[in-house]
């Protein structure tokens, strides 16, 4: 009766479709694991943002008040608090068991594109298509912006936040990392509205995807470029990339319905996962486990697809139940 | 559920998932509640009596079960039965509901005391201490405490039936070397919980020399991790005040520990208590006195002493730390037992303890001595590459900075150096691949390129913002000689640079010696009233300029002053002097003068410190994948306090007044302004503003863009919309002024230029490259204004042609003040040679009321008022035009053009979001209506509908200006 030994690692590329489920929320327009990957988010064009569990793929709430088509959304730290942006030019803060609107933030002049929290949810990110990135205070009562990052010259698309730094991408063709701890603002000119701007892991390089085609890994520090992406099809819309969660693959939706994993160092197309005919509006992977999220946008029924490997029981799964119960009964 | 078979194997659904609510499905009406029906296991209706379930259904229609309803229970005698039941329990008199789920005594399967664990027993003790101090004497069951065995819960029995003794692990016997990996994946397995600690591994070692091969070994005892909730507020760890530990005090009780380490509820897993835990019960100690039972009156006054708290944390292991092995003390005596060190010497120095690391000595270095000349205060310069501007703009800055003399020394230094020098010095072999951008381009585009640079180097100056002052400056001399004013306006942007400012001078003298500026009793423009110093040295100058002084320059300048501050205010003297030079139109006295003075308003504008880099050259890095260093911009930003205390992070700038971008107030009359580091590929890219458009306008800073789109705009514009915004301008800056010429005097005055100016535009319509060229350089960069100027294209043509028409008669008189004034030699009336210069010429001087871009007006249509074009305060003095019908047409026309182009996304957002730019910068929308309806009308003036601009021409101006430009008209229907 020895205790099992390890398995061999986990192969980083989800490969097998775990589930699809129907939102009923007209187009998704963006899926979000949250926090820690247990549930996830999607935002409809009916106005409505739900919430899923992962595991068994059930609703759980749908938080409607927006007036127009959510855009992005994203969970808070501790899962208490969700907040997500739409068309109507708002910000909403929602409280994720009563489903009920905490804050409503008004002051973008046009639809909000992105929306993030910080790390502990004292401050709400939003870029909007009016070209400024707005700071909202959760934790005063104040209903106006902390700061409005105006640098952008123009709609600002995507937006990430990380412990002391915030990436933004902008159609003005450059990609923004305003440094707080060092106060400075840092552009890179990439050229081609951005769609899509993402952090790595290990916070040494940023990830940006833009409307040429190209998926691009630079040095954050220099902005150098690392890394380029090619295949995929991103001409006209809004799509997602991101980063595997071990910093091993990246992966970009496509226009052509496929998401594209390509080996982070070498640069090849490792997988090319095929997800419908239609665009492959957004994509999120979880934090920890090789499973990757992704919404298309179709005729009428709308798929989340949540893909994995086979998850790997691992060894102390086992261990723990039999101790516990054996000593103390 | 589909996944049950794999990954959701720990998880158990109970029930089924309820259909997730369709939005449209109608709702189902609630049942009433008269129609609830609730049944009991029998399914038998029952109904509910009283207001919770603890009513009863009484039989039928409220009676007894029966039809008979109650009947009383006959007799029974149990005086034969009195042996046989002795203890009736609570439960016989119970029936069924009672004793069913929601009854007072439900009944489910629970552990009785023999199974359960230690953990019951706490409670179970609690209660027995409550009922002790209940009791009526104290203490009272310290007896029964005394006597009752140790308990130790079923599996531990079992355990140590099966041979398990204290202490070791549970599983099979294993060898030593699996022993220890067996340790190393427990370890792993539990991450928190760390019993087995570092020192008893290497005990391992110490045992495995001594160790016969065919010994097996229990495996070590983990730990398990406690998974008791949490459901209270305090701190980890934390137990709170228990009131009974803290009434049972006696002496040993003087020490409450509030914390207790997790080993010590293992310890309590064994059912053992800990030695101090086991106390007397009753009420003693502090705060209650001495009572009668109490031996002695030892520790009334209550005394903590520290060595009872721990100061470090874990504590020592529990146990005795040999894991159920009972070999030899000495092979597991460990040799550096540092902890048992320190604890005894933690019992001598109460509360102290050994240091288990050493502290690394800190090396404290001086701070360096500071240079005599240091002043502490950094001024931050935006980041210029100077190779990558153009020679002059570099000078300039450097210049600028005052510190070109000490720079010029350290030239040789090693950090001056670029790698190509560097590599000369040290032998190196030229590097493969391209060195420059520049090397990357088509030999042709490089000529091109290095073309169109040198005319920007030679006039140093590029398209820019025109401020209002300026743009109205511009127009106050161009009312009276414009082409004198152009030439001089641009040379004063240049005359930091080049000997032009003797000529300035000289210039400026001429002007305001003669004979109308000596008419003129006062002057009527004060530039620098922000600053009354500033403008008392203006007006010294001026007057002794009228008095034909030629020092008056030198004269009037402040000594005190650096050399620097000198040179820069002696600049703008000229330039206001040229600009605001007295006006001798006629056109003055028709216009009184406006109520509100704009020079009080806002002498400044802000604009960003510092300017992103060149652009193109950005396109090209990036066309060649080469990002880095070419395409970065790193740039001083200043975070909100709120926000950086929002981030946990200490302010950057803690102090600093502003959040953002650093912006910078400069006057407005002030020519540095315009010398911003970014402009001098625009300029070289400007002399062909007409046909080609500057590449990617959405791309430049907001600031460029206005002024690139106004400048376009401008030329489209000018023939018509200039004679207006002149005669407005003059007259508002001249108005109380006595006339002392008549109106043909002035016309002359104001052709020659404009007939030059469009015999150039013509030329350079000929020789401007073709667009192929500039779109093979500056890649994507037209698909974006394209639209608009293909659109526009048939106008612009017209007007240019009507243009020329307009200035059919021209004076010699001015083009011999050109001649003075420029550096090349002008021939008087045909064309300047060179285009370049003459582009600059009219960029500074521009009309005032330039029309704002097209997609501007298109971006107002949908969201709102346009925000003023920065030079439009002086548009608002002259009388509004009304636009009302046209500007209707107008509208529509817009929005057409705005649905063709709604596809061209990006786009508008780019206008948009400039014009929030603007919005924020400015903050004077107050004025923003009136000056949208003139911008509309001058606009559609020049769109050709030269009728409603006639007559405002001429309800302004002199019958003169109308007539020519019904002559325009006339020309224009042939």
């Amino acid at each position: 009766m020895s205790f099992p030994q390890p398995k061999p690692e986990v192969p980083q590329l989800p490969q097998n479709l775990l589930r699809t489920i129907d939102c009923q929320q007209g187009a998704v327009r963006a899926v979000r694991f949250n926090a820690d990957g247990n549930y996830l988010l999607s935002c409809g064009s009916d106005k409505s943002l739900k919430l899923w569990s992962v595991s068994r793929g059930t609703l759980l709430k749908t938080y409607s008040g927006h007036g127009y088509e959510v855009l992005d959304a994203d969970g808070s730290y501790d899962n208490s608090q969700l907040c997500s942006c739409s068309s109507d030019k708002t910000v909403i803060l929602w409280d994720v068991a009563t489903g009920q609107v905490t804050r409503k933030l008004r002051g973008h002049a046009g639809k909000v594109n992105c929306v993030q929290f910080n790390e502990e949810a004292t401050v709400i990110l939003s870029g909007s298509i009016d070209g400024t990135v707005r700071c909202w205070d959760t934790r005063s009562r104040k209903f106006d912006p902390i700061q409005i990052l105006d640098e952008a010259q123009d709609g600002v698309s995507s937006l990430k936040v990380s412990e002391h730094e915030l990436l933004t991408g902008s159609v003005d063709g450059r990609v923004r990392r305003y440094d707080l701890r060092m106060g400075q603002l840092h552009v890179d000119f990439i050229n081609s509205p951005i769609t899509c701007v993402c952090f790595s892991a290990d916070g040494q390089c940023t990830l940006t995807s833009s409307l040429d085609s190209t998926v691009r890994l630079l040095d954050k520090s220099t902005g150098e470029m690392l890394g380029e992406y090619t295949g995929h099809k991103m001409k006209g819309y809004k799509l997602d990339c991101c980063l595997s969660s071990k910093d091993t693959h990246v992966l970009s939706c496509s226009e052509d319905g496929h998401v594209y994993c390509w080996d982070l160092v070498e640069g090849s197309l490792m997988l090319k996962l095929p997800v419908g005919k239609a665009v492959v509006q957004s994509l999120s992977f979880h934090p920890s486990e090789t499973r990757l999220l992704t919404a298309m946008e179709g005729r009428s029924g709308i798929g989340v697809r949540l893909r994995e490997m086979v998850v790997w029981l691992k060894s102390d799964m086992l261990l723990l139940p039999w101790l516990k119960y054996g000593i103390n009964e | 559920m589909a996944s049950d078979s794999d990954s959701d194997g720990d998880f158990v659904t109970f029930g089924t998932p309820l259909e997730p609510l369709e939005e449209d499905e109608p709702l189902r009406k609630p049942v009433p509640l008269h129609e609830q029906t609730v049944k009991d296991e029998k399914g038998r209706y029952q109904r509910f009596h009283g207001a919770f379930t603890g009513g009863f259904s009484a039989g039928y229609f409220n009676t007894v079960g029966t039809k008979e309803g109650w009947t009383p229970a006959t007799f029974v005698s149990s005086r034969q039965q009195k042996a046989g039941r002795q203890n009736a329990r609570p439960e016989d008199f119970m029936d069924e509901e009672d004793l069913g789920d929601h009854g007072i005594a439900p009944r489910q399967i629970t552990t009785t005391a023999d199974f359960a664990s230690g953990r019951k027993d706490v409670i179970r003790d609690k209660a027995r201490a409550i009922t002790s101090l209940s009791a009526p004497i104290p203490g009272d069951t310290v007896l029964e405490d005394l006597v009752a065995p140790a308990r130790s819960s079923m599996g531990v029995e079992l355990l140590r039936k099966m041979g398990w003794k204290d202490g070791q692990g549970v599983g099979p016997r294993v060898k030593r070397r699996l022993c220890k990996q067996r340790a190393d994946s427990a370890t792993r397995a539990f991450g928190s919980a760390s019993p087995p600690n570092g020192s008893s591994e290497s005990q391992d070692e110490e045992d495995g020399e001594f160790l016969p091969e065919n010994l097996t070994f229990a495996p070590k005892d983990v730990t398990p991790i406690d998974f008791t909730p949490k459901v209270d507020l305090h701190g980890l760890g934390y137990r709170g005040l228990n009131p009974l530990a803290a009434l049972r005090g006696g002496p040993g009780a003087g020490h409450i520990n509030l914390f207790t380490m997790d080993s010590d509820r293992t310890n309590s897993l064994f059912g053992e208590d800990r030695k101090g835990q086991r106390r007397r019960g009753g009420v003693a100690g502090q705060g209650f006195g001495v009572g009668a039972m109490e031996d002695d009156d030892e520790d009334i006054y209550h005394r903590d002493i520290m060595s009872n708290y721990d100061t470090v944390l874990g504590g020592e292991e529990p146990g005795d730390g040999l894991y159920g092995w009972t070999a030899p003390q000495q092979y597991n005596r460990t040799k550096k037992d540092h902890s048992k060190d320190a604890a005894y010497l933690g019992k001598i120095l109460e509360g102290f303890t050994l240091a288990s690391d050493k502290l690394e000595t800190k090396t404290i270095f001086p701070p360096p001595n500071l240079p005599r000349d240091f002043r502490p205060v950094h001024y931050f310069r935006p980041v210029v590459d100077l190779s990558s501007v153009s020679p002059m703009v570099a000078q300039a800055l450097q210049t600028s900075r005052g510190h070109m003399a000490q720079e010029a020394p350290s030239k040789g230094g090693r950090h001056q150096l670029d790698s190509a020098q560097r590599r000369e010095l040290l032998g190196e072999a030229t590097l493969q691949g391209p060195s420059s951008v520049f090397d990357l381009l088509k030999v042709e585009d490089r000529e091109r390129l290095s073309g169109l640079r040198r005319p920007s180097s030679d006039t140093s100056s590029g398209p820019r913002q025109p401020t209002p002052g300026e743009a109205r400056a511009a127009v106050v001399a161009a009312g009276v000689a414009a082409a004198a004013a152009r030439a001089s306006a641009q040379k004063a942007l240049s005359s930091r640079f080049a000997p032009h400012a003797e000529q300035q001078q000289q210039e400026a003298l001429s002007v305001w010696s003669g004979p109308t500026a000596q008419a003129q009793t006062g002057q009527t423009f004060k530039p620098f009233e922000r600053t009354p110093h500033k403008q008392a040295r203006y007006d010294l100058y001026i007057d002794q300029l009228k008095q034909g002084d030629r020092d008056a320059l030198e004269l009037s300048l402040d000594p005190t002053m650096t050399e620097w501050e000198r040179g820069r205010e002696r600049d703008e003297f000229v330039r206001a002097a040229l600009l605001y030079k007295p006006s001798s139109s006629s056109l003055s006295c028709r216009f009184t003068r406006g109520k509100q003075d704009d020079g009080v308003e806002a002498d400044t504008v802000e604009v960003t410190r510092d300017q992103e880099n060149d652009v193109d050259d950005k396109q090209a890095a990036v066309k060649m994948k080469m990002f880095g260093k070419l395409t970065r911009d790193t740039f001083e930003w200043h975070p909100d306090n709120l926000l950086c205390k929002r981030f946990n992070i200490p302010d950057p700038y803690p102090g600093s007044g502003f959040v953002g971008m650093p912006k910078v107030k400069r006057d407005k009359f002030s020519v540095f302004n315009f010398l911003t580091v970014s402009e001098s590929p625009t300029a070289s890219a400007s002399p062909a503003p007409q046909g080609v458009k500057p590449s990617e306008p959405g791309k430049r800073s907001r600031w460029d863009v206005s002024g690139q789109a106004g400048d376009k705009e401008r030329k489209e514009k000018d023939p018509v919309s200039e004679f207006l915004s002149v005669a407005r301008i003059e007259a508002s800056g001249s108005g109380p002024e006595a006339s002392t010429t008549d109106g043909p005097t002035t016309d002359p005055t104001v052709e020659p230029d404009t007939e030059q100016k469009d015999e150039e535009e013509e030329e350079e319509e000929e020789s401007r490259p073709s667009m192929d060229l500039f779109k093979a350089i500056f890649a994507s960069s037209s698909d974006e204004k394209s639209s608009s100027s293909s659109e526009g294209e048939s106008e612009e043509e017209e007007e240019k042609e009507e243009g020329v028409r307009s200035r059919a008669g021209t004076g010699p008189q001015i083009s011999n003040q050109l001649n003075v004034n420029t550096t090349q030699p002008a021939p008087p009336v045909s064309a300047i040679p060179s285009q370049h210069p003459d582009v600059v010429f009219k960029t500074p001087s521009g009309p005032a009321a330039a029309p704002p871009p097209r997609d501007q007006e298109m971006e107002e249509e949908e969201f709102g008022p346009r925000l003023p074009p920065p030079s439009s305060t002086l548009t608002e003095r002259r009388p509004s035009l009304t636009p009302s019908a046209k500007d209707d047409k107008h509208k529509k026309k817009c929005k057409e053009k705005h649905k063709a182009k709604k596809h061209g996304k990006n786009k508008k957002d780019k206008k948009q979001k400039k014009k929030h730019k603007r919005h924020k910068h400015k903050g004077k929308q107050k004025k923003s209506s009136r000056k949208e309806e003139s911008s509309d009308s001058s606009s559609e003036g020049s769109d050709g509908n030269s009728q409603e601009d006639g007559e405002e021409g001429g309800g302004v101006s002199t019958e003169e200006l109308l007539r020519r430009l019904k002559g325009i008209r006339g020309k224009k229907l042939q």
